[in-house]
């Protein structure tokens, strides 16, 4: 357990101990007096027709859906970019020696070679590479997302309407995709 | 590392809570006195000179009020939820500098390694760094974190639990559409978020904010020069992922009466609250961090800042030119919260995934494509300003205006309100 952890930790144990301090204090202080009406859902003085635990609109599924695709995508983003970052600043052989020794150390900690500046490119431009066919990939992806209208909020929602036949025969496009 | 020292930490923790919370207190007055200003009225004025008592005030309210738990809700998540909410929101202000920091010395290379004991070795040099560094005190709870940014990445997708359990285990029909609204919008912002970032840490190489901090002070510029697209992109995903104004419909009050928080009340009521001012704080100190150069300003600090004033000195000025820049950004927030209107929710949702995602992928491929090639750093600049034009001109072009949309609309029948067929 490195100096790193116990800092989080003791920041997580003081936080937890601020907030029930001020939850238990406060329990003492402040009234209780409940009434039947009190425990009502609140719903501006209707009385609610049912619970709130329904079926909610597979449109939020879908934003979920997409939302886990892209954020993967992201995460592999975050250690190329440090990667290539250092890489590149490697690359420029302008660089004086212990500049280099410490970008190096950045990209690959502990290696005991210190590579120059030709190396340090070609593997920039294999990390370049790489990631122009990740991102053809990833853009192929989303065009595709965005033609077959996952990316629209509206559209979906049409599909759900029902249309009746008189109306269909006058309005001479209705997109009805199901999602 | 940094020697770990268990009164610092602790003395350090409680203080910046402590200013942590005052600030969010008083951060809703200044809500307040602002709205007052904008909407032409006096605000908040009664309790103590020009109303600066009020906070404390509010908050004794919010602690002496019944705390209502209605008899239909889910109790655990009920009550689980705000602690989510408000320990997400602390958390991630764990790794963001506060203050003067310095990036940790990194692991030495050494290219023929000597015999250990040899004077003045690589070894030697790292362990005398590593003192130094250990040595002198970093304003960030948890300094020297070298995925800093993945991090505050990770916790701030967490948040998203708080809103939801709020939502869903109040069993009311307002508090689940204003959380299933909210978790969409915040997970929506959140891919844009990540990609504007990524400019900032191919340009340091680095994902510790210190780091990122340094390498701006070093090469004497801002990133935000640099790249303003990716600065745009941010601001607007951190205006989202904060519920503000004008991406507030989460709770927006007109349609939802209080969104994911409507049967909340006394202290659960005043956490959740809490925690959406702590999000501002920890993203206005990202920003000034990441795109406006930390405490760096020019003409008040130099690169060897404790040579001239001292260590205490320069701790204090650091911290105050981060401090000013911060405000800065809560100023924005404020204002800008009563100029933009809100937007509708498929606008909400269209901006994130055709406007924001594809402008900050386009954005990433040019920082690379200039990186990798060796063009000069202001066609990062040029690039940005290029593509924000052409993002406008299409947008433009392809989305017609109010009342001729391009787009397809079905027509109803003159006579007849929406809705009924």
């Amino acid at each position: 357990m490195t100096a790193l952890v116990v800092c989080l930790l003791v920041f997580v144990t003081v936080g937890a101990m601020l907030l029930s301090a001020n939850l238990v204090v406060g329990w003492f202080v402040r009234p209780d007096k409940p009434t039947a009406e009190k425990g009502e859902a609140y719903e501006c003085g209707e009385e609610p027709v049912g619970p709130a635990w329904v079926q909610f609109d597979l449109r939020f599924y879908v934003v979920a859906l997409l939302f886990v695709i892209f954020d993967v995508e992201i995460a592999f983003f975050f250690p190329w970019a440090v990667v290539f970052g250092s890489a590149n600043q490697l690359a420029d052989p302008s660089l004086s020696e212990p500049q280099r020794v410490e970008i190096a150390n950045r990209l690959t900690p502990g290696q005991l070679r210190l590579p120059d500046a030709a190396a340090a490119q070609a593997f920039a431009q294999f990390a370049f590479f790489e990631m122009l066919v990740f991102f053809a990939i990833l853009l192929v992806g989303f065009a595709y997302l965005w033609k077959r209208g996952d990316l629209e909020w509206v559209r979906s929602l049409e599909s759900h309407e029902p249309v009746s036949v008189a109306e269909t025969a006058r309005v001479p496009h209705v997109e009805s995709e199901v999602v | 590392m940094p020697t770990f020292n268990w009164i610092y930490t602790a003395i350090f923790i409680a203080v910046l809570v402590g200013a942590v919370l005052n600030t969010v207190a008083y951060l809703i007055l200044a809500e307040r006195k602002i709205a007052a200003w904008v909407q032409d009225r006096l605000g908040p004025n009664r309790v103590g000179p020009w109303g600066l008592l009020q906070p404390i005030v509010d908050g004794g309210k919010m602690f002496l009020k019944e705390d209502v738990i209605p008899a239909h809700v889910d109790k655990v998540f009920f009550l689980l939820a705000p602690m989510v909410a408000f320990g997400t929101a602390m958390l991630a202000i764990a790794v963001v500098p506060v203050g003067h920091t310095v990036p940790p010395p990194l692991p030495m290379v050494s290219v023929n390694p000597p015999a250990y004991n040899a004077p003045d070795t690589p070894v030697q040099r790292f362990e005398a760094m590593q003192k130094g560094y250990a040595d002198q005190f970093s304003f960030a709870i948890a300094p020297g974190l070298d995925i800093g940014i993945l991090y505050v990445f990770a916790v701030g997708s967490l948040a998203v639990y708080g809103v939801i359990l709020a939502g869903w285990s109040a069993n009311n029909k307002y508090a689940l559409i204003g959380s299933l609204r909210s978790s969409a919008q915040i997970i929506s912002y959140e891919i844009p978020l990540g990609m504007s970032i990524l400019g900032v840490v191919l340009l340091a190489g680095s994902l510790n904010p210190e780091r990122i901090v340094a390498n701006q002070i070093d090469g004497g510029m801002w990133n935000v020069f640099y790249m303003p697209l990716a600065f745009l992109l941010f601001l607007t995903s951190v205006f989202a992922e904060c519920n503000r104004l004008p991406f507030d419909l989460p709770e927006s009050e007109q349609e939802l009466v209080g969104g994911y928080h409507t049967e909340y009340s006394s202290l659960k009521l005043g956490m959740l609250l809490l925690a959406e001012y702590a999000h501002m704080i920890t993203t206005s100190f990202l920003m000034s961090c990441l795109f406006f150069g930390g405490w760096h300003l020019p003409g008040l600090t130099t690169t060897n800042d404790s040579a001239l004033y001292g260590p205490w000195g320069t701790a204090i000025i650091h911290a105050a030119v981060l401090a000013a820049k911060m405000f800065c950004f809560i100023a924005l927030f404020m204002v800008v919260r009563w100029t933009i209107p809100r937007f509708r929710f498929d606008q909400l949702m269209s901006l994130a995934w055709k406007v924001m995602i594809p402008l900050a992928l386009l954005n990433l491929v040019c920082v690379l494509l200039i990186l990798q090639f060796g063009w000069p750093w202001w066609s990062m600049t040029v690039a940005s300003v290029v593509l924000f034009v052409l993002a406008g001109a299409w947008g433009v072009w392809s989305g017609g205006n109010v009342t001729a949309p391009k787009r397809k609309v079905r027509k109803l029948p003159p006579g007849l309100p929406a809705g009924v067929v």
